[in-house]
């Protein structure tokens, strides 16, 4: 189960990616913990899967609308399916790979895979619960997740 | 001096090709993962690698050392996300001759890239 410290770690990532990568702060809610079920994801999530000293999965699910503004900002002019892949890929990749500098090397981050749909597949284990952060950038929203045990 | 740049996602290598402003830096290669960056590396004998870390098939970290191994005076520039200082040794000691994490802005950049060339 994942600790109020630990979650701490990756609302401070998340913060920090809007920061230098988007060039604009994003507003982050209060993390909560999803009681039933798995939580609903939007358009595009990459997904890290976490092995080592934890196991679990970290995704990063956003909206199409946000990415290609997120896209734009970062002065990239293709927005086509396959750019939103790598976006939220890398996204959920980069704020892994940040978590690291709190956990550890033994914090062992996969290559992101990238999942479609707003009900995608995301493996979960026993003893294993979701939390999520809600990000607020401009006028969209997104969410990071955090599962770990 | 020739450039080239690892990373397995498509905009983080168009972001450091679009973002690095030394005249003096020549493009001849991209590549997404350390296979296809030796290979590369072989053919097109580049001076500076930057090189990211978290990659399929091969990760950044055999990848340099790979490549040292084939051009021992070439200068690499570790681009990753991983922040966990034993990695940043572990990159170094491999052969890596600076360190930068993601996310990062243009002028962090240059400057790395900077440091490196100097």
């Amino acid at each position: 189960m994942i600790q109020e410290q630990e979650l701490k770690t990756f609302v401070e990532g998340t913060t920090n990616y809007f920061e230098v990568a988007a060039q604009q702060p994003a507003s982050i809610g209060s993390p909560y913990l999803v009681t039933e079920g798995t939580p609903s994801c939007h358009e595009y999530t990459g997904m890290i899967s976490i092995t080592g000293k934890r196991e679990g999965v970290v995704y990063f699910t956003a909206p199409k609308a946000m990415l290609t503004v997120l896209l734009m900002k970062m002065q990239e002019s293709d927005f086509s399916h396959e750019t939103m892949r790598d976006l939220v890929g890398e996204v959920a990749n980069t704020i892994s790979g940040n978590a690291r500098k709190d956990f550890g090397r033994d914090f062992v981050i996969s290559v992101p895979s990238v999942l479609a749909g707003e009900r995608p597949d995301i493996p979960t284990q026993a003893g294993m619960r979701s939390f999520v952060i809600p990000i607020n950038w401009r006028s969209h929203s997104a969410k990071l997740i955090v599962a770990l045990k | 001096m020739k450039l080239m740049i690892v990373d397995d996602s498509n905009i983080m290598r168009r972001r450091i090709e679009r973002s690095q402003q030394f005249e003096e830096l020549e493009l001849v290669g991209t590549a997404c993962n350390g296979v296809e960056a030796i290979e590369m590396f072989r053919k097109m004998d580049p001076d500076v690698v930057t090189m990211d870390l978290t990659m399929p098939q091969m990760d950044g970290i055999e990848c340099i050392e790979n490549i040292v191994k084939i051009k021992p005076a070439v200068r690499i520039l570790v681009i990753s996300a991983l922040a966990d200082k034993a990695t940043a040794v572990e990159a170094m000691e491999k052969g890596a001759n600076g360190f930068l994490n993601k996310p990062f802005t243009d002028r962090q950049l240059n400057e790395a890239i900077a440091e490196l060339i100097r």
